[in-house]
């Protein structure tokens, strides 16, 4: 009976004081690494509740919008993801002048600005007289309006950005980019879809 | 000056004092060595109540606090938030063990005499919390808008009107309108996320810092301040961190895997968490079949049923339901024990105490049944039983054979 009680004092005899720090360490470092752990996956639900909800994702499933009839200089506008959404009407005019003026422009290739790959050309569009874009200016986010002679283009009332035909900004405007090109395609001559391109 | 650099620590201890707060309530709070299973629910009480609040604030995020839009924000919450479902079942889950917690909490109070001098303000503090905790729930139930929060504030709120002569105008103010309404959800969606809260905090910030100031009493019942070392610190005590704080930490892992079984596995419990009509969206023209208050305010609801309207004046269950509660508050002069805790208690308060834990969960399972008449017999019983408890304490407690408790723990 005593060899059976003896037994657990004599093991701890044994173990030093620097031992048991050591000890008390390893606990310390994994009930400290599991508690982290753990804090870590609590907070997953709740800071994945603050992203857009399924009904707020399923608002922003593509939109159509009906070009029929677009004429030079006209302004279709639209909402897609609670975004204004511009289709623009422009002819050969408007593109030789918005050409004659790119020595001005910030970003005329269109190399630091955000818009599908089918859209980064001189003109940023699939079809050079139908021009799409997002309607909100890319320095703080004010939906810009039409220049009086629409061949300019768009001025943002904001801050004074200024934008040619193809959306691309004007150097000494506060704006960095150019307007933001949405994923679109062409269902038919007469409607695009803003959301989903033929990549998809 | 000696060429030392003051740390972080150092800067923010000369502005405001956190070390010494981390000293008096933590590293250097004793607390009797002798701590029981009965110990762990005060901290747990006050993990359930950061639960609360977290949760209920990402609940806020998405929910709608109108007649028209509160049922349809709660689906939303349930279908399309992401982990919607997981926050919402975690605050309604969290209500009732909040509420168990507490329940238990309180019972320890009861086994150990912790509400009697000199700790008779924790207790006071600690009634208010449970009176605000009931406020809070009551209000809280009522956000979902569907049939049971709607007939059960309707109830609830028509108490009020039992009052005599300014009844109808104090019921009428209660709601702002006629019958429950959206000016009711919305004062109430008010008082729920932002008055109650507020009060609880302050009332918990208090309900500690009395109990730090007088110490905590223990299964034993003993005052251990009597018996100190040579630097003043009491024999039998050890500091609240790190031995109780890991203890503390133990059980609360323990029991948050409760917690997660039933949030991820019975939300509903069967319909005592959440009740089943309140899927059915608020309607005034129809009242379900069955109404019952959720399961913690039954022993309570109980007594209200059990009383009957004597000379045609309804207020008398009222009243009994009011006395049930306020009673509680004066324990701490009801009790005349020459000890505190159970174990050195005679049989008058051994069995007191046995015949009311009886008579609580009677009226608890009363409370959630229809009523017949058998049943309300029996809620009768227990409904005297309960105020013999408490009107008798003075009494039995006196007569009670106590034995002497140890002068140390050991």
């Amino acid at each position: 009976m005593t060899e059976k009680n003896a037994t657990p004092f004599a093991a701890d005899n044994i173990v030093t004081e620097d031992e048991k720090i050591k000890r008390r360490r390893l606990l310390l470092g994994v009930t400290g690494v599991v508690g982290g752990v753990s804090v870590a996956v609590a907070a997953t639900p709740f800071m994945s509740s603050l992203r857009p909800s399924k009904k707020a994702r399923a608002a922003g499933a593509p939109i159509k919008i009906n070009i029929a009839g677009l004429k030079p200089g006209e302004l279709r506008r639209d909402v897609w993801r609670l975004k204004p959404v511009w289709v623009f009407g422009r002819d050969q005019e408007m593109l030789q002048h918005a050409k004659s003026q790119e020595e001005q422009l910030t970003d005329p290739a269109s190399t630091a600005s955000v818009q599908p790959a089918y859209c980064q050309n001189e003109n940023r569009s699939i079809k050079e007289n139908i021009f799409v874009a997002i309607g909100l200016c890319t320095h703080l986010g004010c939906s810009p309006g039409q220049a009086t002679n629409k061949k300019e283009g768009f001025l943002c009332a904001c801050h004074g950005s200024r934008f040619d035909v193809a959306g691309r900004v004007f150097g000494g405007s506060p704006a960095p980019d150019n307007l933001i090109i949405p994923p679109h395609r062409y269902s038919n001559d007469d409607e695009i879809v803003i959301g989903e391109d033929d990549s998809a | 000056m000696p060429e030392q650099k003051a740390s972080f620590g150092d800067w923010l201890d000369y502005r405001i004092p956190w070390r010494k707060a981390v000293r008096k309530h933590l590293s250097e709070y004793y607390a009797p060595k002798n701590f029981n299973f009965w110990y762990i629910f005060g901290a747990l009480s006050i993990l359930m109540f950061v639960i609360q609040i977290v949760s209920g604030i990402f609940l806020t995020m998405s929910y709608n606090p109108s007649a028209e839009g509160a049922f349809a924000s709660v689906e939303y919450i349930m279908r399309d938030v992401h982990y919607g479902w997981l926050i919402r079942y975690v605050h309604s889950t969290g209500a009732s063990f909040f509420f168990i917690v507490v329940y238990m909490h309180m019972f320890r109070a009861l086994l150990y005499g912790s509400y009697r001098a000199p700790r008779e303000l924790i207790w006071i503090l600690g009634m208010l919390i449970f009176v605000c905790m009931m406020a809070e729930a009551f209000f809280g139930y009522l956000l979902p808008w569907g049939q049971t929060s709607y007939w059960g504030a309707q109830v609830i709120v028509n108490l009020f009107s039992a009052v005599p002569v300014v009844g109808e105008w104090l019921s009428e103010t209660i709601r702002g309108d006629y019958a429950i309404s959206g000016a009711t959800l919305n004062r109430f969606f008010a008082l729920h996320v932002a008055a109650i809260p507020l009060i609880l905090v302050i009332l918990v910030f208090l309900h500690i810092v009395a109990l730090h100031e007088v110490g905590s009493n223990n299964p034993d019942g003993i005052d251990i301040k009597k018996n100190k070392d040579s630097n003043g610190n009491p024999l039998d005590g050890i500091p609240f961190h790190p031995y109780y704080s890991v203890k503390d930490l133990f059980y609360a892992t323990g029991f948050l895997i409760l917690f997660c079984l039933v949030v991820f596995f019975a939300p509903e419990m069967g319909g005592y968490f959440l009740e089943y009509p309140n899927y059915e969206p608020a309607n005034a023209l129809k009242t379900p079949d069955h109404i019952a208050p959720v399961w913690y305010f039954t022993p309570f609801y109980a007594i209200l049923r059990a009383v009957p309207p004597w000379f045609g004046i309804k207020l008398w269950g009222v009243i009994a339901m009011g006395l049930s509660i306020v009673l509680l508050f004066a324990m701490p002069w009801l009790d005349r024990g020459l000890v505190r805790s159970i174990r050195y208690r005679g049989w008058w308060y051994k069995s007191a105490l046995i015949f009311f834990v009886i008579s609580f969960f009677g009226l608890g399972v009363l409370g959630v049944l229809p009523p017949t008449t058998g049943r309300t017999i029996f809620a009768q019983l227990f409904t005297v039983i309960y105020f013999l408890f408490l009107l008798g304490m003075p009494f039995y407690t006196r007569w009670d054979k106590t034995t002497t408790p140890p002068e140390r723990v050991h």
